[in-house]
């Protein structure tokens, strides 16, 4: 067991992290077909930019890194409400929202 | 040459006839017809009266200053090569704008009569406006590609005339015919232009490179092109005034209304090449070759159509066939370097062939349309007017003393002893020809039996005043018009020859000097060569005395009455003849000429059945269906497809699917950048 008062967090480790993160978000949006699960990928997405945004801002003593964050957590919210309204209303007309069900996009 | 003095007025001359054009074809049958006629031959008679302005203001000049010049815009400025647009009255286009009005005005107050009942009276006046628009375009342009521009049009205008009743399939093809075979010479026109356009470019200052001022004072630049270029310039002309070997379109362009043939294809239009080929003297004086080329050429011309004219039984096709025989007079004397004796005959030639036409088309009025000289006969009694004053056409056609035709024949016969006393003999004969055709078709048609059927016959009347009218004028003309070249031996001062002279300056020298003062050339050429011309006339009459004059018009005048007396006596005395032209001739002499010495046949065979098979099964079967169609047109629609069923793939609607490729497409740039960037 490592002691833990000696381990040092440092920026490779936060960006490490985010990477984890954003990839495991890409895989959820890529493999799975629940679109409220892709949803859900989307927002880890986002987290892992911004867990990149401060821990970089953080490095380098500059705050508008965390204005971005606050930024891109608005938008993130707004988009949220919009997206998952739409899947309210797919849903309503389909009673499915599986997204390979719903391929209007080739039209 | 003088460079001219300024002269707007003259820009009116084109566009009046062009304003006639525009209100005749925009406006066409919403028109009044009194409306149409009064703008179609009012537009022509006001240009009329412009060019006798013009002709005064040129006669008040000194005459080495007889130049009326308009600038009208710079037309293609292209680095070395400067075109302007300008127009021009010197002396040579004086007389054709005096002739193209003049007979023109003439010819639409015959054709308000004439076309009186026909469905498209404005779009024949449209047609006949924008006719005499081109053809003022084209004598009155100060350069080689305006004249170009004129000699397209008046092309374009004879093709819409002679299909004027286009619902007629014959018609039709026989303005198809026109337009096509003129096209072979024009191909010739503008190569000889390339080819004077390349020397000159560049070495004539920034001044209007192809303008006819700017070539007649570089002479020297143009004799290494003079004979190519001088050869391809007459292949336009054999094309537009038909001559071997284009004057097949001709004869056929008769399918046209009578007016039509009187103004476009006898009068004005088909002289276009000989005043082309004057108008360029100072370039074929430089050329042996070709000169003798157009010599022999015209006098071979006039030679074939007039055999060909003495079996014709269309009243129209002899004088078509008349016509093509005295262009190559005209041509014979531009190619013996009498090119004012050549302008001299397009003009007379102009008032007697109008008149003949217009005179057969009062015949063919009177006859209900019927051609054909077999029914005819008799006339006499019942169209005194048209009857008179196509005898006196006849008379000047054939060259009897004093009517207009002998002296411009007589001394083209004259100018060709001159050169060469077997050129003599041959037009010799052809005036022969000549006397004999045309006494034939006034047998033919006005004297003995009427041959027609009762009810025509029933019909038959005098043309009204309005058609007679034009007649007696240019039968008086016919009588006149040769007298302003009354000769200097019969105690005349031949005026025309005078009046002419500045414009063929150069040409005096012809022959051995011509080369010498060329060589040399320089400002004062045309000086020089006034100077060698006035010498080489007295060189003539040194050496060829007045007797020789007397004799040789004494002959022309004996041939042409002897002829015209064994032609009517022939067609008087014996009716069967008449109706029977092969009784005289015999069998196959006359299957040769009735066919027109098979020319058509030759040309279907040599020429277009070959171009229409290498059509049909190369550039048509193979070029357009396989190359250009199938590989070039469907090809590429059938690649882009193949491509677009390879895409389509791609566009499956599946959201996961495209943001796994977006995805990918992300990882590949971040990995290019970051190696790029390393």
């Amino acid at each position: 067991m490592p002691d833990l008062t000696t381990l040092h967090v440092h920026l490779g480790h936060y960006l490490t992290l985010s990477a984890i993160l954003f990839f495991i978000g890409v895989s959820g949006v890529v493999f799975r077909r629940n679109a409220i699960i892709m949803f859900m990928s989307i927002e880890l997405m986002l987290t892992a930019v911004n867990l990149t945004f401060l821990a970089v801002s953080r490095q380098l003593g500059d705050h508008q890194g965390h204005v971005f964050v606050l930024f891109a957590l608005a938008v993130a919210a707004a988009e949220a409400g919009v997206g998952l309204a739409i899947l309210v209303e797919i849903f309503k007309r389909r009673g499915s929202i599986d997204v390979d069900d719903f391929r209007k996009l080739m039209e | 040459m003088h460079e001219g003095s300024p002269a707007e007025f003259l820009r009116w001359i084109v566009l009046l006839p062009l304003i006639g054009f525009a209100i005749n074809g925009l406006l066409n049958k919403r028109l009044p017809r009194a409306v149409s006629a009064t703008v179609g031959v009012g537009s022509v008679a006001g240009a009329f009266v412009l060019s006798v302005m013009a002709f005064l203001k040129l006669r008040a000049l000194p005459a080495d200053e007889r130049v009326l010049v308009d600038h009208l815009f710079s037309w293609i400025p292209v680095g070395e090569l400067n075109i302007d647009a300008g127009l021009m009255v010197d002396p040579l286009s004086a007389c054709m704008i005096l002739l193209v009005t003049g007979v023109g005005s003439l010819i639409h107050l015959y054709s308000v009569g004439y076309m009186a009942k026909d469905e498209g009276f404005a779009r024949f006046f449209a047609y006949l406006n924008l006719f005499v628009f081109a053809m003022l375009v084209l004598v009155l342009a100060d350069s080689l590609p305006l004249l170009f521009v004129g000699w397209e049009g008046v092309g374009l205008c004879s093709y819409l005339l002679i299909g004027f009743w286009f619902q007629d399939l014959a018609n039709s093809a026989a303005g198809k015919k026109a337009f096509v075979v003129n096209r072979v010479g024009d191909f010739g026109f503008l190569l000889g232009m390339f080819f004077i356009a390349e020397k000159l470019a560049g070495q004539v200052g920034d001044g209007n490179v192809l303008g006819f001022a700017t070539m007649a004072a570089h002479p020297e630049l143009l004799a290494p092109v003079a004979t190519v270029a001088g050869l391809l310039l007459f292949l336009g002309a054999t094309g537009k005034s038909a001559q071997i070997p284009l004057y097949v379109w001709l004869p056929d362009a008769m399918a046209g209304p009578t007016p039509v043939s009187a103004l476009i294809h006898a009068a004005t239009m088909v002289t276009a090449g000989v005043y082309m080929i004057a108008r360029m003297n100072f370039l074929y004086v430089q050329t042996e070759v070709a000169m003798g080329v157009i010599a022999v050429v015209g006098l071979l011309t006039a030679l074939v159509a007039a055999t060909i004219a003495l079996v014709q039984t269309d009243i129209k096709k002899v004088l078509a066939y008349s016509t093509v025989s005295q262009l190559g007079y005209m041509m014979l004397a531009c190619g013996v370097g009498a090119f004012a004796v050549g302008i001299f005959h397009v003009l007379t030639h102009a008032f007697f062939k109008a008149l003949l036409f217009l005179g057969a088309g009062s015949v063919i009025h009177a006859m209900h349309h019927e051609q054909d000289m077999r029914s005819m006969g008799g006339l006499r009694s019942v169209m005194p007017w048209t009857f008179r004053t196509m005898f006196v056409a006849t008379l000047a056609i054939a060259g009897v003393f004093p009517f207009a035709g002998f002296f411009s024949k007589d001394e083209i016969l004259y100018k060709a002893f001159l050169e060469s006393p077997l050129l003599w003999v041959v037009g010799f004969a052809v005036a022969a020809l000549t006397a004999f055709y045309m006494a034939r078709l006034m047998v033919m048609t006005f004297f003995g039996e009427n041959r027609a059927d009762a009810n025509t016959k029933s019909h038959l009347h005098e043309s009204p005043l309005i058609m007679t009218a034009p007649l007696m004028v240019l039968a008086v003309l016919s009588v006149v018009g040769g007298w302003m070249g009354w000769p200097e031996f019969l105690g005349g001062s031949n005026w025309l020859h005078h009046w002419l002279e500045p414009v063929f300056a150069g040409v005096g020298a012809h022959g051995a000097e011509v080369v010498g003062h060329v060589a040399g050339a320089t400002q004062g050429v045309a000086t020089h060569a006034v100077d060698a011309s006035h010498a080489a006339d007295a060189l003539h009459t040194g050496g060829h005395s007045v007797v020789t004059e007397w004799v040789l018009a004494l002959a022309s005048l004996s041939v042409a009455l002897g002829s015209l007396w064994f032609g009517f006596t022939v067609y008087t005395r014996r009716q069967s003849v008449a109706t029977q032209g092969q009784a005289f001739l015999g069998g196959a002499p006359h299957r040769l000429l009735s066919g027109k010495y098979f020319v058509d046949e030759l040309y279907e065979y040599a020429i277009i059945r070959p171009i229409g098979w290498l059509s049909d099964n190369v550039l048509w079967r193979f070029v357009d269906a396989v190359i250009i169609d199938g590989l070039l047109v469907n090809g590429v629609a059938r690649f882009l497809a193949m491509i677009g069923h390879v895409v389509r793939i791609l566009q499956n609607g599946l959201v996961r699917w495209y943001a796994y490729s977006f995805a990918v497409g992300v990882f590949a740039m971040l990995i290019y950048l970051t190696r790029k960037g390393g």
